[in-house]
């Protein structure tokens, strides 16, 4: 596959090689069909190339721009099947079981895919078979094979040995022994071959002819229910597309009941005919049922999304998956309206999920506190929906002052100290400008740092006071370092404010 | 009598399903005001949920809020549901969403600064929803000056000396709240209140005045109108009227 945009100053007739650094020289990595014909090869010094053929055109290949385009590739592909893996740097594999006759059948949906692939520009080379390994093989080497059940094995044992892609120097051997087909070299005994060449090409060879079936392993983990509509035509109005959403959801909801669940995460998934999709999670606090609520998020999600959903020239499917499910307790509904605390917690519920929907998943947080001594670390927020477990504060103690501050400076603030009194708090600091006169103090509170979660270079121990200053303020602030310890002058923070 | 109620412990009374304003005195006082707003939200309703809007400005001026914090100040903090927004506006459409909703204890909105977005149809938007959803909104404004809105009471807090523990050490958080405005024309009112975790009440302490002397409560002559307070009589101080 080579989606191509032309260099400068390239003219269509020269060759164009796509060149990388390899083993010290510039290396051919792409070469484009005319220098394949005039004999260039991948892995070809460029140095080589140009003495061969002076009028080459090069362009520096980009390995990352390579992936990202096969991901969008495979994006586009999600339409046909929601079981899509990659496949080297230039091929993917579709797990169109039970899909096929949704388009029509196998052809039908072997058109399709070609088609839709060669709109993002790429030159298509495709096969159906049984399994995985065969369909790549028979993609390679007879393009547009569709092997009809079983069948897979008689068309594989035709294709050269190189088929296999195998080490150079194994096919370059197995050729010398006379080997030119796989059928020549399924009809020998394994043990032979791998007594020769190793496990791997056994294993290879059983998994082409079909003795042997792998799964692949999709890009993203296929969703536990969806349901799915593809357009005649491509649809753009937003408010179409949601009524058919509707519809779909109405389908998803059945499901979910008869399978006695309701779903936590859904995500929308938007197929634009050109071939970009997009996809819109939505999650929610406690497992639903309820299509109203659902559209709500959803609508709220698009209207709260930074990068607006562009209909282009439309979108031709749209998907609804359910990816997580909760076990969901069908309540009946009483008389007198629901009951006065279910109702309250179902209603903070739904406000969560109108919340994460408009602000984001991380900006709806929790509190959780960690059992460890770092005092940042103990107190942290996690987004509200994550399942992050916390671990049960200690109460505080009867009688006195709260021990923690209200709130913490992600990063200590370094004060000013001035009139230090040995091991004990200042006299007087200044923060941020302002001159604070200590008044009150309690301390210190030594808070070793716990060298054992990250080693170098290690924290040094704090001494930790509160205190109050002549207008009321408290805060927490400490000195680094042991007192006897530091020669220079140790240096102060301030980490917290109390209330 | 008004000595008894002076020298008993009190309850923050803040109207339920209203709007009430918090306003910090100075800018280092946004610690002092949410400690003040979440010890009256411990009283209104110990356990249902709570939603704390925050503006993300506030986590570099006054620290993030801290679960252990919390807890040491009475609080159980796996009530809240914290909400961070980008700005004034954000802070006020997620505010808003919360108000509406019934089965919230309290709303916090603490907000940075003059944000233009928090004007009067915003806080008459809040007393609506309040009155709708039963659940009191309480806005937070620091390095703001008060304006005029819809609140049913408006408050300056200033972060207030404790009332000194054995070895000078500081005691219970202490505030000094002016009442700015109230509905019932209970303007100027000043009270010096410390917050008791374990008993989840406020005691109501001698103002500290500017010098640091105590100014003591003295008995006030003539009628007094009720108080949104659950005692009567508290110290009038000459105050400067405010408008709004």
């Amino acid at each position: 596959m080579l989606r191509f945009s032309p260099p400068d100053g390239w003219q269509g007739d020269r060759p164009l090689v796509l060149t990388e650094k390899a083993r010290g020289a510039l290396r051919i990595a792409a070469p484009d069909a005319t220098a394949l014909r005039l004999g260039l090869r991948v892995g070809m010094a460029l140095a080589e190339a140009r003495a061969l053929i002076p009028d080459i055109a090069t362009a520096e290949a980009d390995p990352a721009a390579d992936a990202a385009l096969l991901r969008h590739a495979a994006a586009a592909c999600e339409i046909f099947t929601p079981l899509v893996a990659l496949r080297g740097g230039n091929g993917l594999v579709l797990d169109v079981t039970g899909c096929a006759h949704l388009f029509g059948g196998e052809k039908e949906l072997a058109s399709a895919a070609s088609r839709r692939l060669r709109r993002l520009g790429l030159t298509v080379r495709l096969a159906i078979a049984g399994t995985p390994e065969a369909a790549w093989v028979l993609a390679r080497e007879r393009h547009g094979t569709l092997a009809v059940p079983g069948g897979e094995a008689a068309l594989v044992q035709t294709l050269p040995i190189a088929a296999l892609e195998q080490a150079g120097d194994t096919t370059l051997a197995l050729n010398r022994a006379g080997f030119l087909t796989l059928g020549d070299l399924a009809a020998r005994p394994r043990h032979m071959l791998t007594a020769r060449f190793g496990e791997g090409l056994t294993a290879a060879l059983r998994r082409v002819l079909g003795e042997e079936d792998i799964r692949i392993t999709p890009l993203r983990p296929p969703p536990e229910i969806m349901a799915e509509k593809h357009f005649p035509e491509p649809l753009g109005l937003l408010e179409s597309l949601l009524a058919v959403l509707e519809r779909l959801a109405r389908d998803i909801v059945t499901a979910l009941e008869r399978r006695g669940v309701g779903g936590r995460a859904f995500e929308v998934s938007f197929f634009r005919a050109d071939g970009a999709v997009r996809h819109i999670a939505v999650e929610t606090a406690q497992a639903t049922r309820d299509i109203a609520s659902l559209m709500r998020l959803v609508r709220l999600r698009i209207e709260a999304l930074a990068d607006p959903l562009d209909p282009g020239f439309g979108f031709d499917a749209l998907r609804l998956a359910v990816l997580r499910s909760d076990p969901f307790e069908s309540t009946q509904p009483s008389l007198a309206g629901e009951a006065g605390t279910q109702g309250g917690e179902r209603a903070v519920a739904d406000l969560v999920n109108r919340l994460v929907a408009r602000f984001g998943r991380e900006n709806v947080r929790r509190f959780i506190t960690r059992d460890t001594h770092d005092p940042v670390l103990a107190a942290d927020t996690v987004p509200y929906l994550a399942e992050t477990p916390s671990s049960p504060c200690p109460a505080p103690e009867p009688g006195s002052p709260p021990h923690r501050p209200l709130t913490l400076f992600q990063h200590p603030q370094w004060i000013e100290v001035m009139a230090e009194v040995p091991d004990s708090p200042p006299l007087r600091f200044r923060w941020r400008r302002v001159l604070h006169e200590v008044t009150r103090a309690e301390g210190p509170e030594r808070i070793a740092p716990e060298w054992w979660r990250d080693a170098s270079p290690a924290p040094a121990t704090r001494d930790y006071y509160r205190v109050e200053d002549a207008s009321g303020h408290r805060f927490w602030i400490f000195r680094e370092g042991l007192y006897e310890d530091s020669n220079a002058r140790p240096r102060w923070f301030l980490h917290g404010l109390f209330a | 009598m008004l000595e008894q109620n002076m020298n008993n412990e009190t309850a923050f009374p803040l109207a339920t399903a209203a709007l009430h304003e918090f306003y910090a005195g100075r800018n280092d006082d946004g610690a002092a005001l949410s400690g003040l707003a979440l010890a009256a939200a411990g009283i209104e309703c110990p356990t249902r949920p709570l939603l704390w809007v925050r503006q993300d400005m506030l986590d570099r001026e006054t620290g993030t809020p801290c679960s252990t914090g919390l807890e040491a100040h009475g609080f159980a903090s796996s009530r809240l549901i914290l909400v961070r927004a980008r700005d004034t506006l954000g802070a006020i459409q997620a505010g808003l969403e919360g108000a509406r909703t019934a089965g919230l204890a309290m709303v916090l909105v603490e907000l940075w600064g003059e944000g233009k977005a928090y004007d009067l149809t915003a806080s008459r938007r809040f007393s609506l929803a309040a009155k709708t959803s039963g659940a009191s909104v309480l806005v937070l404004r620091v390095a703001a000056h008060p304006a005029p809105s819809a609140a049913e009471t408006r408050w300056l807090t200033r972060a207030a000396p404790s009332q000194a523990l054995a070895a000078r050490a500081p005691g219970n958080p202490a505030f000094e709240i002016t009442l700015l405005r109230a509905r019932n024309g209970q303007e100027g009112l000043r009270y010096c209140l410390e917050w008791d975790r374990d008993t989840r009440k406020f005691i109501s302490r001698a103002l500290p005045a500017a010098g640091g002397a105590l100014i003591r409560p003295a008995p006030l002559s003539g009628a007094l109108a009720p108080v949104p307070f659950d005692r009567q009589g508290a110290p009038v101080l000459p105050t400067r009227r405010l408008a709004g």
